[in-house]
């Protein structure tokens, strides 16, 4: 176990969240912006990973793979949402949703 | 016996509870039977019970029974006490009685109606509010049926409730009773703070223990109480509910507008006795309240175009009377008055209403007339309860009970024979404008064809009263025709045998011994009692004289009066009943609404709209950020998210 200093582990984690965040911000096309939700997800993943090694615990593993089953779950309801989206507006535009407002 | 006396009221309230539960699914023939079974098993128990009164009288002259606590608070403990002693009798008699006959009329009166079992309903609960009030032991009992039988009135005048005019009349009695029975409450309230008690014969006993004669509380509460009693009874000056109340179906004129209800104010009073001895003032205000409202309502009776409004001023006209007598102290009197009242005015009333039926609901006497051959039993009966309201001598019941009062109104002397004085003018006016309803309704020519006479449900009930109205004066024979004081000395058992009938005793020179006392009576005070009987009799023949004179054999002559400069003045004055509708409407209506008006944007009004205001607002900008935007939506998660990330780490 060579140390990778925590601190370039984190700031690695910060940059894919960041990344992903700014994906699901300024993209238009959904499926675009389930991919960046994965990025975040995975980022977040890669910090519970990065905190077990450094204290030695498996706890950090336990809540990756709790991540990866819900990210599992989410892509396919996501998708699900995308197809009904595709469906009813023939597009994959976010902006062609827009009729859903208060 | 006595121990049924709680069915009188229950079965009343039983039937109302049945009615008004499964009224809706019941048949109008289960939904009368009811109604009327309810009443008449009253009736005949409460009889059964008279009967036992007078056989073997309880123990002290009263009975009281005790079914529960009702609630206590500090030393007030009001039990749900009935309380059975001669005057409660009278009334409970009355009361079921004639109740139960105008339920009987009810069924054809009513029939066709579509609220037919609402209307029983409400009739029965009357009469279980009446009776509550008349046979409570305690004024806060009292009260309870004080105000339901005014809550029945409301629902009754206003049963018709799809013609908001009969909706306005309903509360318009409501709201004005209301202003006697907060005057009352605060009586109540007083008579508490300073005996401590609202038991009536503990509270009788302490008042008279406890205040001189004339004690300025007394006195503040006597009249306290007169106010409640002018309210419900109708008199000078919250008389103006009543005319309207005939806003109501006739039977409930009949029950409510003359027979009971509006005699409460006497009830009360003669209950409280006492305490108005205590205070002359007050009594003395309440035989002044009385004459002058006698003769306002005659006047106003004198002129009424619709059949059931002259009957609703003579019904205040002749509870004018009521209390006139009790205004000089003549209880029994004015007790024995509203027992004939209650026979003659709802035979008067029911007649009315089967006038009104025949003629396919015209209530303007100026197009009936040419009756008496097309309705012979509404006729004769009508005649026979408008002879007792006229004080026909001799063969009525209104005669013995009206003569009884002008005598002792004369007996108390000094300025009560002002009194004496308005009760014999009104005496003149009551004949006047009796006849005059005889005689423009029944004779002179047909001008409304009969449709509908009435059945035997209506006539039955009219027979009876007409026979009531006829021997119920015979309980009270006067010293001049053979002296026969069954009633007074009925009622000396809640009376007391007090100052005024041993004055009468003492101007007949007679004995006062209770029951067997024989009668010696002076020629002296024969001779003088004989005189204003006399003098009555005319009065009461001149009235009838008159009116058969301008309103029968020379109608023009009326017509004549009434157009004339003068007249026709006066006749609307009268009309309008001395302009006091006018009058309140411009002194206490109207500032009234207009305050109200002024007032619509006070300080709470602002808090509440001001609240509605504010969640409206925010809806606004709560609702102006739902764009549909998703990555709108994200950036507002992302904010929230740094927002709360930087209160947990610097928080």
């Amino acid at each position: 176990m060579s140390a990778v200093p925590i601190m370039h582990g984190l700031l690695l984690a910060s940059a894919l969240f960041l990344l992903g965040l700014l994906g699901v911000l300024v993209r238009r096309n959904v499926i675009f912006m389930l991919m960046s939700v994965e990025i975040m997800l995975n980022a977040a993943g890669l910090a519970f990973v990065l905190a077990g090694a450094r204290w030695g615990q498996p706890d950090g593993q336990v809540m990756f793979i709790f991540i990866l089953v819900m990210a599992a779950a989410e892509v396919s309801v996501g998708l699900a949402l995308v197809l009904r989206l595709y469906h009813q507006f023939k597009s994959l535009d976010s902006e062609s949703a827009r009729s859903l407002r208060g | 016996m006595y121990a049924w006396l709680w069915t009188i009221p229950a079965l009343p309230l039983a039937g109302f509870l049945a009615l008004a539960l499964a009224g809706g699914r019941l048949s109008r023939r289960a939904g009368a039977a009811i109604g009327c079974g309810a009443a008449g098993l009253a009736a005949a128990i409460a009889i059964a019970i008279g009967i036992e009164f007078l056989a073997s009288p309880p123990p002290g002259g009263a009975f009281a029974q005790q079914l529960w606590s009702w609630w206590q608070v500090g030393a007030l403990r009001p039990g749900i006490t009935l309380y059975l002693d001669p005057l409660s009798l009278v009334f409970t008699l009355v009361v079921t009685v004639v109740g139960f006959l105008i339920h009987i009329y009810s069924i054809g009166y009513m029939r066709g109606d579509e609220a037919y079992n609402r209307f029983f309903a409400y009739l029965n609960l009357f009469v279980g509010a009446m009776l509550m009030l008349v046979l409570g032991s305690n004024l806060v009992l009292l009260y309870l049926g004080w105000e339901g039988v005014g809550l029945c009135s409301y629902l009754l005048i206003g049963f018709w409730y799809r013609d908001p005019a009969n909706g306005a009349a309903a509360r318009k009695a409501f709201v004005v009773t209301r202003i006697g029975d907060t005057a009352m409450a605060i009586g109540l309230f007083l008579l508490f703070w300073q005996l401590g008690t609202l038991e009536l014969p503990a509270l009788l006993e302490r008042a008279a223990g406890t205040w001189p004669v004339g004690s300025g509380l007394a006195t503040a509460t006597a009249l306290l109480l007169l106010g409640g009693a002018v309210g419900k009874s109708a008199q000078l000056p919250l008389q103006t509910w009543l005319p309207d109340a005939m806003a109501g179906p006739t039977p409930v004129s009949a029950l409510i507008h003359a027979a009971t209800m509006v005699t409460a104010g006497v009830y009360l009073i003669a209950r409280t006795h006492v305490i108005f001895s205590l205070a002359p003032f007050a009594l003395w205000m309440v035989g002044i309240v009385g004459a002058v409202t006698l003769l306002l309502a005659g006047c106003s009776a004198l002129v009424q175009t619709d059949i059931k409004r002259v009957l609703a001023y003579s019904t205040i006209s002749q509870i004018g009377y009521m209390f006139l007598a009790l205004g000089v102290g003549a209880w029994s009197a004015a007790v024995m008055h509203f027992m004939t009242h209650a026979f003659f005015k709802a035979l008067l009333f029911m007649g009315a209403g089967a006038v009104i039926l025949a003629l396919h609901h015209e209530q303007e006497i100026g197009r009936m007339g040419g009756l008496w051959r097309r309705l012979p039993v509404t006729f004769w009966t009508f005649v026979i309860g408008g002879a007792s309201l006229a004080a026909l001598p001799l063969v009525t019941s209104g005669f013995y009970s009206k003569d009884w009062i002008l005598w002792e109104a004369w007996l108390a002397g000094g300025a009560h024979r002002w009194l004496w004085a308005a009760g014999l003018a009104g005496a003149f006016l009551t004949a006047l404008y009796t006849g005059r309803l005889v005689f423009l309704v029944f004779f002179g020519p047909e001008r409304t064809a009969v449709s509908r006479p009435p059945g035997t449900a209506m006539r039955l009930p009219l027979v009876v009263l007409a026979a009531l109205a006829t021997v119920g004066g015979f309980v009270e024979i006067p010293a001049t025709l053979g002296r026969l004081p069954l009633f007074s000395r009925f009622l000396a058992g809640t009376f007391g045998g007090g100052a005024h009938e041993q004055a009468y005793d003492a101007a007949h020179g007679a004995v006062h011994a209770a029951a067997t006392g024989a009668a010696h009576a002076t020629a002296h005070g024969h001779t003088a009692e004989a005189l204003l009987q006399l003098l009555a009799v005319l009065v009461t023949l001149a009235g009838l004289g008159l009116a058969y004179w301008i309103f029968l054999r020379r109608r023009e002559l009326s017509t004549r009066l009434a157009t004339s400069g003068l007249g026709k003045g006066l006749s609307r004055f009268w009309l309008a009943g001395w302009g006091f509708d006018a009058l309140y409407d411009a002194l206490i209506v109207r500032p009234f609404v207009a305050l109200a008006r002024l007032n619509r944007a006070d300080l709470f009004d602002q808090i509440s709209r001001g609240l509605a205001g504010l969640a409206r607002l925010a809806h606004g900008g709560l609702a102006a950020t739902q764009t549909g935007r998703l990555a709108l939506y994200a950036m507002g998660i992302v904010l929230g998210a740094i927002v709360a990330i930087a209160w947990m780490v610097w928080g």
